[in-house]
């Protein structure tokens, strides 16, 4: 009885050992990464092809899924304030839950699975076929020329398509509500404008977006880089990739929206 | 894929984030309405703002023509010491009523000024002297009842 209770402690101990040397690998490995940065921005080139591969190929699903978002939130804003007797400001609603929360955060988990996941392969398949031992022995650091291209490219493509998700969603919300249901356009947007202010909403977003894009791409470069050199090792942080970057995008959101709605 | 299509793919994406921010900022939020361009500021006490914000509008007429730009205690008259910055094109009276409204039922709370007859106008700095605080709901219902409960008395008379 008692070792038993004493192993379930000692399992504990192990799982926030683990923890917390993970997050300290990963900060780690992202501050080696901003060393080693400079070539990202000597050869653009490199980058902007990284900003294709994470950000322009994310862009059917993140404006897809904007659209149908902003669509399920202007029909459901509707139906609860239609009891209210106030459905004009469904737009309110929508632009400001969009803005401030399901922009941010939905756009996040969708690069997260989507980018975040690809360049975690990526690294990881590179690693397992010895391109990246290639490299070191050529006198190329791997970091410099692999990882900084991958992580800036998706920093640089994640307010981006955030910025792009809250359009979409805010013209779903507007077909939704003003073409297909009948409010009126006009107290639509003139609520909306007066109630979404564009540095208190706008750019807090898009500074969350900014901050999970940080933490999205740390994490999936460091697990692709420190992937076993196997099949199964890249698949498995393939999906710690994807499930420890939403874990961290929903409680850097918590942390981010306390200290911004306080000021 | 060459270098050109490239950068051609990115330069659409860069452009399609250009257009979307825009549009959050024009469209959806009010980035145009923030500044007033030149403005004066003016005090104004009140014995109770309500629910005003800094940062809330200034109307007259229902026009915008300021914001609230501070909200402080004055622990000398001991009540709300309320800054607002108007445009400068409006001039207003020295004798203006400076009260504190709310649009709508539940809607947000603003400072409605309504100028008097002085033919001298406010200067940069000045005091709105007539004040009107926000209207206590609570306050509002008590006097009601008490109307209210000497109504009867009266009528038998």
């Amino acid at each position: 009885m008692l070792n038993k209770t004493r192993q379930e402690l000692e399992n504990v101990g192990r799982m926030s050992l683990d923890l917390v040397s993970g997050i300290g690998a990963v900060f780690v490995f992202l501050l080696l990464t901003l060393r080693y940065s400079a070539t990202s921005f000597q050869r653009f080139s490199l980058t902007i092809r990284e900003i294709f591969f994470s950000g322009v190929l994310s862009l059917i699903i993140i404006l897809v899924s904007g659209l149908f978002v902003g669509m399920v939130l202007g029909l459901q804003g509707y139906e609860t304030l239609q009891t209210y007797g106030s459905s004009e400001s469904v737009g309110v609603l929508v632009a400001l839950s969009l803005t401030r929360e399901l922009g941010p955060v939905v756009s996040a988990l969708l690069f997260a699975s989507r980018a975040g996941s690809a360049i975690t392969a990526e690294i990881g398949l590179m690693k397992a076929t010895e391109q990246l031992s290639a490299m070191e022995m050529m006198a190329i650091n791997p970091i410099a020329r692999v990882v900084g291209p991958r992580f800036w490219g998706g920093v640089l493509s994640m307010p981006i398509l955030t910025a792009m998700f809250i359009g979409t969603g805010v013209l779903g919300g507007y077909i939704i509500a003003v073409l297909l249901i009948g409010v009126d356009s006009g107290a639509f947007w003139s609520q909306m404008n007066a109630a979404v202010d564009f540095s208190h909403d706008v750019v807090n977003g898009l500074l969350k977006s900014f901050v999970f894009g940080l933490a999205i791409c740390s994490i999936a470069t460091y697990q692709g880089y420190a992937a076993a050199p196997t099949a199964e090792g890249v698949s498995g942080a393939t999906t710690r990739t994807v499930v420890s970057s939403s874990l961290a995008i929903l409680a850097l959101d918590l942390v981010l929206t306390a200290f911004m709605l306080k000021g | 894929m060459n270098r050109a299509t490239l950068n051609l793919w990115v330069g659409v994406f860069v452009v399609g984030g250009f257009i979307a921010l825009l549009f959050l900022a024009f469209k959806v939020g009010n980035f145009s309405s923030g500044n007033l361009g030149e403005t004066y500021s003016v005090v104004a006490h009140f014995d109770n703002i309500g629910g005003l914000k800094a940062s809330a509008p200034v109307k007259s007429s229902g026009v915008l023509v300021g914001r609230v730009v501070s909200i402080q205690f004055d622990t000398k008259k001991y009540d709300a010491l309320v800054t607002m910055r108007l445009d400068k094109r409006i001039p207003f009276s020295t004798d203006t009523m400076a009260s504190v409204l709310t649009s709508g039922i539940l809607g947000e709370q603003y400072v409605g000024l309504e100028t008097g007859g002085e033919p001298e106008m406010l200067k940069d700095g000045g005091e709105v002297s007539h004040t009107q605080g926000a209207v206590v709901l609570e306050k509002l219902i008590g006097q009601f009842f008490l109307s209210k409960s000497q109504e009867p008395a009266d009528a038998t008379k």
